[in-house]
C-alpha cells in the first residue's frame, strides 16, 4: 500500500497563483495520505466529480461506509476546468459587453473601459478557489468519506486498487467522467491547441482566437472572449449552432454572436493548421470556398469522449465502449449488477446537473434496492450564451416521429414587460403541449436568463402541472418569467370556443339588462 | 382608414410594370432572366421560372401579343432542353437539375454557384405553367408543351434525396451534397410536390412526412398557424397552387389549409409591425412586410433617438425573431394580395403616399429601410436601388391571383400538380373533382 499520492494531476493549473494554490489545497492537497482501506465498503466511487462527490457525500450522509477515488482534481470539470471557471469569465463578458451599451440606459455615449483580461481571469480563478472548499478533501474526510487519490482500476467484479490498496465493495459507481475530444485536424496536434482542461489558465488574451466547434463550449467562449477584446473566429462544420436544437434559437445565436463581432464561419470544416513563427495559420474550407485565418490561439470544443480507459472494466465485467462509454440500463445499472455509472462517462446529456441527478438516483438503486429510472427525469439544459438557450423535454421532431400532436406557445421576450424594462427583450419561451391539452411536454427558451426561467417549466413537467394550472400561478410582477405565465393565458384564450363567448355574451347581456 | 387603393387599374399598372421587369432583362437569344437589374447580373433560374409564368399572364392580360409570350417562352426551353448537363463544373445543369446563376449569354454556371434543388422547382413550376397556358395548335404551342414534359420529366429528383429522408438543398461538382436539406415547413413545398408528381422520377411519398416532421404549429399573437418567419415563404407555393379546402394529414389535424395558414402568417406580420418591439421607424398597421432580401448593409449607426442599432445586408428577415433592422419589403406585403385583401391593400396606399420612391414605373422596388439613416434626410431612408425577379414575379403572379386566380386555375389541371398533391396526402376540395 502507498501511504502518499503518487501521480501528479494531469490538469495544469497556473503553480505560483495563490489562488489556484488554495484550490490545489482544497482538490488536491500536497501530502495527502490515503487512508487504510476499511474491510469493505458499501459504495467505491471511482472518480470525484460531480456524480462522484454527490454519491459519495449523499450516501455518506445515510450512513454508509464510502471510498472515493480521483486520479485528478477533487471537483472534476465542472468544478476546475467547466461550469465554473467558464461561468466566471462570462459574467466578465458581460459586464464589459453592458458597459458598451450603456448608451441605451444613460443616453450618452460613456468612455468604454480598457478590458482587463489578465484580472477578469484573476477574478475566476478566485472565485473558483472559493466555491472548491465545499468540494475538500478535508471536508470529505471530515464527512467520513474514505478519500483516495490515485488512479483506480478493477481487480475483479468486487474489489478496485488503488495505489496499491484493494478496496473490497458491495456496490461501485463509475463515474469518471469524460474529457475533450481530439478534432482530428491535419497538422493541430504539432501547432498546438487549447481545450476546456487549459484555457481557463490564460492570463493574457490572445489577440486573435480559433474557435473550432459550435457546440455550447464553442459558442460560449467565443462570445466571451470576443467581448473581452479578442478577435475571434468560430468554425462549426453544421449549418447551425447547437446541432439538435430548435433552429429559431441557433439563428438568434448566430445573430447574436454576429452583432457582437464574432466572425461567423458555419458549414465550415478546419482542414488544416500550420505553425508559422508565433501564429498559426488555419485553412478553412466552405464548400469550394478555401480561406486561410492566422490566429494567436485555437481552442476546439468538438465533444467529449467518456473516460473509461485504464479502469481494467473487463476484470469487472463492465461492458463500455469508446464512444459511448459504460453501458447502463435504465437503471444505471452496468453489465456487473455490483457496479453502476453515472455522469458524462455513461450520459449522452453530459451537463452537471445530469451527473448530479444519476448520482442521487444511484443512491437509491444501488443502496436500497430501488427502480428508479433515467428515463423519468426531466433534464433540462442552458447553453450560457447571451442570450442564453434552455431546453427541456421533447422537441418539436421527436414528438411528430412519435406520433404526438404538438402545439407550441410562443411568447416573444418582447412581449414581456420586464424584459422590456431591463432591455433583455431578444428571445422568446416556447412551450409545447400536447394539442388540445394543456399537458406540456417540453420547452425552448432563449433570453437573457433563460436558465433561470426554465427551471418553472422542468417543475411543471416533474410535477405533472399543466400550462393552464401555470396560468393561475401569480407571477411577481414585473419579471421575465412571466413569460411563461402569458403562454398560460395565450393557452386559456384558446380554450375560449366561439360557442362559449357566446354563452358569455348572452349572461352578461342578461346581467345587465336592468329592472 | 382611408379607402383602399389602388383601384383595379392601379393594380393593372403594378402587374404591367412588374412584367416589364422580366421583358427588359431577358436574353431575347435564351430566354434566361437576369437574378437584377444590376447591370451585369447573371441569369437566375428562379427569376427565369417567374418570368414564363409571368409571361402567360401577360399573354392572358394583353400585356404582351400571345405570339411573343410563346416566342420567348420557347427560347427558353429549347436553350434548357439543348444546354449541357452533367457533372462538368461550368455546365448549365446536372440530372434534370440547374445551377443557381447561369452566364446571361453562355448560360454556363458562374460564381461556384450549387446546383439548386428549390430554384429548379422554382423554374420548372414556370416552365409547367407555359406547357399548361399555351394549348393551341400551332407548331410553337405544341413545341412548348413537349419541352415542358421533357424538362420536367427528365428531372432525378430520388438522386437529390441522396440514401436520406429530406431533399438536398444543393449539390456541387467535386464536393457532392450540400449538407442540410430542406426540412421544416417554408417555400420548398413545391419542391416536394413537383417530386412527388413526377411520372418518371418521383421522390418516395415519405420525403414528404419527412417534410413536415419538423413543423411547428405555434400559437403567436393569439394566432395558431404553421410557422414559417420570412413572409415569402408563405407565398411562394401559392403563386401556383391554390390552397384554398384541400389540406394534406398535417392540415387535417389542424383543421386548417395552407391558403387559411397563409392568411394567419400575414395577420401575423401586421400583429409584429404595430408591437414594433424594436422601435423602429414607419411600422404599424399599415406598413409591415417582412422577408429575406436585401438590407442596408452589415453595420451599426446611432440614430436621432440615441440607440445604436446593428443593420443588416441580404438577410433572411422573418417575424418574430428578425433580424430586425427596420428593412420593409413592399412587395412581399403585396404579394399576400390574395390572403388578406383587408389589410394588404391599405399597406399598398400607405407605401404609395408616405414612401413614393418605393414605386416606379419599373416597378415596386425591393425593400426601403426608413430606420437608415442615408445621409440625404429622405423619409424612405435606404432604399434598394434594384429590382429583383424573384420579387416582381410574385407581385404579377399573386395580383392575378386575386383579380382572377389564373394561375390557381390553370395549374389545377396540370398533372404535375395534381398526382404531387395527391401524394403528399392532400384530399378534398377542388381535388376530389380533379383529372389526374
Amino acid at each position: 500500500m502507498s501511504p502518499t499520492v503518487s501521480e501528479d494531476p494531469h490538469v495544469e493549473l497556473l503553480p505560483d497563483d495563490p489562488y489556484d494554490a488554495e484550490l490545489l489545497a482544497n482538490v488536491r492537497p500536497a501530502g495527502w495520505t490515503n487512508p487504510p482501506p476499511a474491510r469493505r465498503y458499501n459504495l467505491v466511487v471511482l472518480g470525484a466529480g460531480t456524480a462522484g462527490l454527490v454519491a459519495a457525500t449523499g450516501a455518506a450522509g445515510l450512513g454508509a461506509k464510502v471510498a472515493l477515488v480521483e486520479k485528478d482534481l477533487l471537483g472534476g470539470d465542472c468544478l476546475n476546468v467547466g461550469c465554473v471557471p467558464s461561468k466566471a469569465m462570462l459574467r466578465a463578458a458581460r459586464l464589459y459587453t453592458d458597459l458598451d451599451d450603456a448608451a441605451r440606459f444613460t443616453g450618452s455615449v460613456l468612455p468604454s473601459p480598457a478590458v482587463d483580461f489578465t484580472a477578469a481571469m484573476e477574478r475566476m480563478r478566485r472565485l473558483r478557489a472559493h466555491l472548491s472548499r465545499r468540494d475538500s478533501a478535508e471536508r470529505l474526510h471530515a464527512l467520513g468519506i474514505d478519500v483516495f487519490l490515485g488512479e483506480a482500476s478493477f481487480v475483479d467484479r468486487r474489489r478496485v486498487e488503488v495505489g496499491g490498496a484493494l478496496l473490497a465493495f458491495e456496490k461501485a459507481l463509475i463515474a469518471t467522467g469524460s474529457r475533450a475530444a481530439r478534432p482530428g485536424v491535419d497538422g493541430l496536434e504539432a501547432a498546438g491547441y487549447l481545450t476546456n482542461e487549459t484555457i481557463f489558465n490564460l492570463t493574457e488574451r490572445p489577440r486573435r482566437l480559433l474557435v473550432i466547434g459550435g457546440g455550447p463550449l464553442g459558442c460560449e467562449l467565443a462570445q466571451a472572449f470576443c467581448r473581452l477584446g479578442s478577435e475571434v473566429t468560430i468554425a462549426s462544420q453544421e449549418p447551425y449552432f447547437l446541432p439538435g436544437e430548435e433552429r429559431d434559437a441557433a439563428e438568434i445565436l448566430a445573430q447574436a454572436l454576429r452583432r457582437d463581432g464574432v466572425d461567423v464561419r458555419l458549414n465550415t470544416v478546419v482542414k488544416s493548421v500550420a505553425r508559422e513563427g508565433a501564429e498559426k495559420r488555419a485553412r478553412l474550407v466552405n464548400y469550394d470556398q478555401d480561406v486561410t485565418v492566422a490566429v494567436d490561439e485555437i481552442l476546439a470544443g468538438v465533444g467529449r469522449v467518456p473516460n473509461v480507459e485504464r479502469l481494467n472494466l473487463e476484470a469487472a465485467g463492465v461492458a463500455y465502449d469508446l464512444e459511448r462509454g459504460v453501458h447502463v440500463n435504465d437503471f444505471l445499472r452496468t453489465t456487473n449488477r455490483r457496479i453502476y455509472a453515472a455522469g458524462d462517462v455513461a450520459l449522452e446529456q453530459k451537463y452537471t446537473h445530469a451527473a448530479d441527478a444519476t448520482a442521487r438516483l444511484v443512491i437509491q438503486n444501488a443502496l436500497f434496492r430501488g427502480r428508479k429510472r433515467l428515463s423519468s427525469l426531466v433534464i433540462p439544459w442552458c447553453t450560457y450564451t447571451d442570450p442564453e438557450i434552455a431546453h427541456v423535454g421533447i422537441y418539436v421532431r421527436n414528438a411528430r416521429e412519435r406520433g404526438f400532436p404538438l402545439k407550441t406557445f410562443t411568447v416573444p421576450m418582447s412581449d414581456v414587460d420586464r424584459a422590456v424594462l431591463d432591455g433583455e427583450a431578444e428571445g422568446f419561451v416556447k412551450i409545447h403541449v400536447r394539442d388540445g391539452t394543456d399537458t406540456i411536454l417540453g420547452a425552448t427558451i432563449v433570453a437573457r436568463h433563460a436558465g433561470e426561467i426554465i427551471n418553472e417549466i422542468s417543475l411543471a413537467m416533474v410535477a405533472g402541472i399543466g400550462l393552464k394550472t401555470l396560468e393561475q400561478v401569480i407571477h411577481c410582477y414585473p419579471t421575465q418569467a412571466e413569460a411563461i405565465q402569458q403562454a398560460g393565458d395565450a393557452y386559456t384564450r384558446t380554450r375560449l370556443t366561439p360557442r362559449l363567448k357566446a354563452l358569455s355574451r348572452r349572461w352578461l347581456a342578461w346581467s345587465r339588462r336592468g329592472r | 382608414m382611408s379607402q383602399p387603393s389602388p383601384s383595379e387599374a392601379g393594380l393593372e399598372r403594378l402587374q404591367r410594370d412588374a412584367l416589364g421587369y422580366f421583358l427588359r432583362t431577358a436574353n431575347p437569344e435564351n430566354g434566361l432572366i437576369a437574378d437584377s437589374s444590376r447591370p451585369g447580373a447573371p441569369c437566375s433560374i428562379a427569376a427565369t421560372g417567374l418570368g414564363l409564368a409571368a409571361l402567360v399572364v401577360g399573354a392572358a392580360r394583353g400585356f404582351v401579343p400571345r405570339r411573343e409570350a410563346a416566342a420567348r417562352t420557347l427560347a427558353a426551353l429549347r436553350f434548357f432542353r439543348d444546354s449541357p448537363q452533367g457533372e462538368e463544373p461550368d455546365a448549365t445543369g446536372h440530372r434534370g437539375f440547374y445551377y443557381h446563376f447561369l452566364d446571361m449569354t453562355t448560360g454556363r454556371r458562374i460564381w461556384d454557384c450549387e446546383l439548386s434543388m428549390i430554384d429548379t422547382a422554382i423554374l420548372i413550376a414556370g416552365v409547367l405553367t407555359s406547357g399548361n397556358y399555351f394549348s393551341a395548335a400551332s407548331d410553337d404551342e405544341r413545341e412548348i408543351r413537349e419541352l415542358a414534359r421533357l424538362l420536367y420529366e427528365r428531372i432525378d429528383w430520388p438522386w437529390a434525396v441522396h440514401g436520406g429522408r429530406v431533399v438536398s438543398m444543393g449539390w456541387k461538382p467535386g464536393m457532392g451534397f450540400l449538407t442540410y436539406g430542406w426540412e421544416g415547413y417554408s417555400e420548398a413545398m413545391l419542391l416536394y410536390l413537383l417530386g412527388l408528381g413526377s411520372p418518371s422520377h418521383p421522390l418516395r411519398a415519405d420525403s414528404y412526412g419527412a417534410w413536415t416532421a419538423t413543423y411547428q404549429w405555434e400559437n403567436l399573437y393569439d394566432v395558431d398557424f404553421l410557422f414559417a418567419g420570412p413572409l415569402f415563404t408563405h407565398q411562394l407555393s401559392h403563386l401556383w397552387i391554390d390552397f384554398r379546402g384541400i389540406r394534406d394529414p398535417f392540415m387535417r389535424e389542424k383543421r386548417s389549409d395552407y391558403f387559411e395558414n397563409s392568411r394567419r402568417a400575414t395577420l401575423v406580420q401586421r400583429h409584429y409591425a404595430v408591437r414594433n418591439p424594436n422601435w423602429l421607424e414607419g411600422y404599424g398597421e399599415r406598413c409591415w412586410g417582412f422577408t429575406s432580401g436585401p438590407g442596408p448593409g452589415f453595420g451599426k449607426q446611432r440614430g436621432a433617438d440615441g440607440l445604436e442599432r446593428q443593420f443588416y445586408g441580404y438577410a433572411a428577415r422573418g417575424v418574430p425573431f428578425g433580424p430586425d433592422d427596420g428593412t420593409l419589403a413592399p412587395w412581399a406585403t403585396l404579394a399576400s394580395l390574395p390572403f388578406a385583401p383587408e389589410i394588404v391593400l391599405p399597406a399598398l396606399d400607405h407605401f404609395r403616399t408616405t414612401y413614393p420612391d418605393v414605386t416606379s414605373d419599373d416597378g415596386l422596388l425591393t425593400s426601403f429601410n426608413p430606420t437608415f439613416d442615408a445621409g440625404d434626410g429622405s423619409r424612405t431612408g435606404w432604399l434598394c436601388g434594384e429590382h429583383f425577379g424573384l420579387d416582381q414575379g410574385p407581385v404579377v403572379l399573386m395580383i392575378e391571383n386575386y383579380r382572377s386566380g389564373l394561375l390557381w386555375s390553370l395549374m389545377r389541371d396540370c398533372p404535375a400538380f395534381v398526382t404531387g398533391l395527391r401524394r403528399a396526402g392532400f384530399r378534398e376540395g377542388w381535388l376530389l373533382g380533379s383529372g389526374r
